[in-house]
């Protein structure tokens, strides 16, 4: 795995920063930490779990995305940091 | 002139008789661009004064520097309708030692009528005043500096309180009339460069919001007034001055003239665009507590059916009098709205103070239709929930609540969900509200209070409604 | 049918609750190469999660012959999208590459014949083959006209008055006219002209355009007020089709309405107002059948 980021800072967006690390650490920086730190974790990690990924540091800025759209950018990370497409040829 | 009481700030503020532990007071009529409160209070700091209370009508942004002397001990307690910014934020995360005693327009009205809130000493900013103390929010002279329009907040510390200071930055001739403050009623005069960033004060006038969603709202809610059964000819209304609220009134007024209708009066905060249908003699009066832009500001100053109206006289609850009895339809915002119709506008969903009561309670309660108009999700913070993070505005005052995805009414007002919902709007329960809210961004953890109590929300009876705590990290 | 970029989440999240018939979700010209994977799965996880209601969703993907294009017939079908819309659709063999994608695909997940195709039409050779694209196809349920590839291709620029894309709109319509489908025309971008946006949106509704693109909420209501019959319109449509059920009724051949002899386009044009109400929700369907 290499570093790779995807998402932006734009409204609505989350910018996810991927690189190498050990089990899945995330680091969470939301303006809705208090009310969805968790569950914006708990999204990253289980997405990256369900690509097969087990270890890997993620750092997140988000501006309020909704799950799907968490989820759409860590797996744009995650493919983009591994080479592995989840779509094929 | 023979009698002048145009004096020196420090020398206003030696014969006041002001002493530690007293209640000064201030307006906000000059909202983002106030110079008067910093320089009070700087002036009072370097003079040594501790421990005074602050009331001030509301504060924002420009008032961080209170922080400072909050920690100095120069001031140890503050009313406000309002608190924005860093000040806010500090004081969710326990700055003061006494809780922020949170009041409406109309109940900080009340208060100091019915002398709960006593006064000591009011510094009251003016853009003009002669030498007796005759001020207004505006100036007829070429040196004016500065123009905020009403001092409606203004005017129940200049009647009640101790001994008052008008502070100006416009010294004109003997007699300054028509007044607002009126020179009986004051004690010192004091001169100063500037009370207000001009720029701040009071922009040109609001420009219509391009924002899609306002859009979309505004022609909800106008749709809502048009078919609720109050939008018959010598109608009243109130509106805010969110881009929502604006728009409404641009959509409302194509109704009224296809239709031959005549509002009889706005009420509030009065913006240029109230004045434009004045002025094309779709409103007939305008009542104006405060005047939110230049155009407005002159209006007020020029036209004698466009009145100044006091913070007691437009909102008291205690004065059956006061112009919000005779109000038909307000429209007004909300941070989050509850499936009981609970309405908070002062702490975030982050359980930081960010926000006002402003006139929210008291035109809710006395008006025939209150409107709430507020977009259903703000990213991804919920504005319909299960229950508010805090109670600002009971629910029994609230009739409607518009969203882009539907409509919820009261069920205490049946007649106006029929003639919604015979006019083809989109009435939904307010629980299907707050579900779908809930499906799209999921359901919030509690928030990290603790248990210092940082602020009280006061009922307009002076009863205590609600209390904030503070905010740990 | 509105436009929304397939790489702006914010937008994608709420875009149907200003009421457009159908959006686009766009992976083509309005997402950046390096951007085609992540929009992509924007797209994918957007279609398969937001509740969008009644709204007619249709994305736009990559031509088949860029590396993206299959990928992205893959991910939107298993997202269950409504219609694909391919873009510069120049040929029938095109559209019958891509059907044989969707259908690989469909068989895949088990869902076969639900993916329609929308072709969008943006240059002279499209034109040219209008109607052999508009019958490709089973699934075509439609064809529009994209006026800047197109008018960059005949080697013009676009204005105000669109006399460059005079014989694209009639080609198109007439195609889709006979191949029973379809049109729809192209984006108009001057939000801030909200007169000429009128003004071409009622030339395109009389040259018989079934609806157009938009690219921002504040058009929808414009093309919402052309395209809807007026009180008077539909009275005088219902009038029409009640008097021909009374004279099949009676089995009599000729009727007149109002002293005007009726005859059957006058009836087609009287169906298709109706049609236009119910769908502006005027009329309940139930009424009608």
């Amino acid at each position: 795995m290499k570093n790779a980021v995807a998402g932006t800072l734009e409204s609505g967006d989350i910018l996810i920063n991927i690189g190498p690390g050990e089990g899945l650490q995330v680091e969470l920086q939301s303006s809705v930490a208090a009310q969805f730190g968790r569950q914006i974790k708990a999204v990253i990690t289980e997405t990256l779990e369900g690509l097969g990924i087990q270890d890997a540091r993620v750092e997140a800025i988000d501006k309020g995305a909704l799950d799907c759209t968490i989820r759409a950018r860590v797996t744009a990370a995650a493919v983009r940091a591994t080479g592995k497409d989840v779509w094929k040829d | 002139m023979r009698n002048t009481k145009v004096v020196t700030l420090e020398e206003a503020i030696r014969r006041s008789g002001l002493k530690d532990g007293m209640t000064i007071s201030f307006h906000h009529h000059f909202r983002g661009g106030d110079k008067v409160v910093n320089m009070v209070v700087d002036c009072l700091a370097a003079m040594g004064f501790k421990n005074l209370k602050l009331a001030a009508s509301s504060l924002s942004d420009v008032h961080t520097p209170l922080i400072d002397h909050i920690k100095n001990g120069v001031i140890t307690g503050i009313s406000t309708s309002g608190l924005r910014g860093a000040l806010a934020d500090a004081v969710s995360h326990g700055l003061l030692e006494e809780p922020v005693v949170f009041r409406s327009h109309g109940g900080r009205g009340s208060a100091i009528a019915n002398g709960e809130l006593k006064i000591d000493v009011a510094f009251l900013g003016a853009s003009s005043s002669d030498e007796l103390g005759n001020a207004c929010g505006y100036s007829r002279s070429e040196n004016a500096k500065s123009i905020c329009g009403s001092l409606g907040y203004a005017l129940p510390d200049a009647r009640y309180a101790r001994h008052v200071v008008v502070i100006t930055d416009d010294l004109v001739a003997y007699p300054n009339m028509p007044m607002s403050i009126h020179a009986a009623d004051v004690e010192s005069v004091v001169v100063v460069e500037s009370v207000g960033d001009s720029s701040k004060i009071a922009a040109g006038a609001i420009r219509d919001s391009k924002n899609p969603r306002d859009i979309l709202l505004a022609k909800q809610a106008a749709k809502v007034i048009i078919n609720s059964g109050l939008f018959v000819d010598g109608f009243s209304i109130q509106t805010g001055t969110g881009g929502a609220s604006l728009a409404a009134v641009k959509y409302i007024r194509e109704e009224m003239i296809n239709r031959g209708i005549k509002a009889s009066f706005a009420l509030g905060g009065i913006t240029a665009h109230m004045v434009k249908l004045h002025e094309e003699g779709l409103i007939g009066k305008l009542i104006d507590v405060q005047s939110f832009d230049k155009v407005a500001a002159e209006s007020i100053k020029n036209d004698p059916a466009h009145q100044e109206v006091s913070a007691v006289e437009y909102a008291s609850g205690q004065h059956l009098g006061s112009a919000t009895h005779a109000l038909d339809i307000v429209i007004l915002s909300a941070l989050e709205v509850d499936t009981n119709f609970n309405v908070n506008v002062l702490v975030g969903s982050d359980g930081i103070i960010r926000g006002a009561i402003g006139g929210h309670q008291d035109t809710a309660a006395d008006s025939a239709l209150s409107i709430i108009v507020c977009p259903l999700l703000r990213g991804r913070i919920p504005c319909v929930v299960p229950r508010v993070t805090t109670l600002i505005t009971p629910g029994k005052s609230v009739d409607v609540v518009v969203t882009e995805y539907g409509i919820a009414v009261n069920p205490d007002r049946p007649e106006i969900a029929e003639r919604l919902q015979a006019a083809g709007l989109h009435v939904v329960p307010i629980a299907d509200l707050a579900a779908k809210a809930a499906s799209i961004i999921g359901t919030p953890d509690p928030l990290p209070f603790g248990d210092k109590v940082v602020g009280v929300v006061m009922n307009r009876d002076g009863s205590v409604l609600d209390k904030i705590y503070n905010i740990v990290d | 049918m509105m436009f929304v970029p397939g790489n702006n989440p914010g937008m994608m999240a709420d875009a149907h609750i200003y009421g457009p018939d159908s959006i686009m979700l766009d992976l083509e010209d309005s997402v950046t190469m390096a951007e085609k994977d992540a929009a992509r799965l924007l797209v994918y996880n957007a279609l398969k999660t937001i509740d969008y209601g009644t709204t007619e969703m249709v994305v736009r993907i990559n031509p088949l012959n860029t590396p993206y294009g299959k990928k992205d017939v893959e991910a939107v079908v298993k997202a269950g999208v409504d219609v694909i819309r391919m873009p510069k659709t120049e040929t029938a063999e095109e559209v019958r590459e891509l059907e044989a994608e969707i259908l690989k695909v469909e068989t895949e997940i088990g869902r076969v014949g639900e993916t329609q195709i929308m072709a969008a039409i943006e240059s002279a050779l499209g034109v040219v083959n209008a109607y052999a694209i508009a019958t490709a196809s089973k699934r075509m349920m439609g064809i529009a006209l994209g006026a800047e590839d197109y008018s960059a291709n005949l080697k013009t620029n676009r204005t105000p008055g669109g006399a460059e894309l005079l014989l694209a709109r009639e080609q198109i319509v007439v195609a889709a006219r006979a191949a029973g489908i379809a049109c729809f025309d192209t984006v108009y971008s001057n939000l801030d002209d909200m007169e000429t946006f009128r003004k071409e949106v009622e030339l395109i509704k009389t040259l018989g355009f079934d609806g157009k693109s938009i690219i921002n909420p504040r058009q929808i209501e414009v093309v919402n007020s052309v395209f809807t019959p007026t009180e008077k319109e539909i009275t005088k449509a219902r009038a029409i089709v009640a008097a021909i059920k009374e004279a099949q009724a009676k089995g009599s051949g000729v009727i007149a309405v109002n002293g005007k002899m009726v005859d059957r386009p006058v009836v087609l044009r009287a169906e298709r107002t109706i049609a236009l109400a119910v769908a502006a929700g005027f009329i309940d369907k139930e009424e009608v059948l």
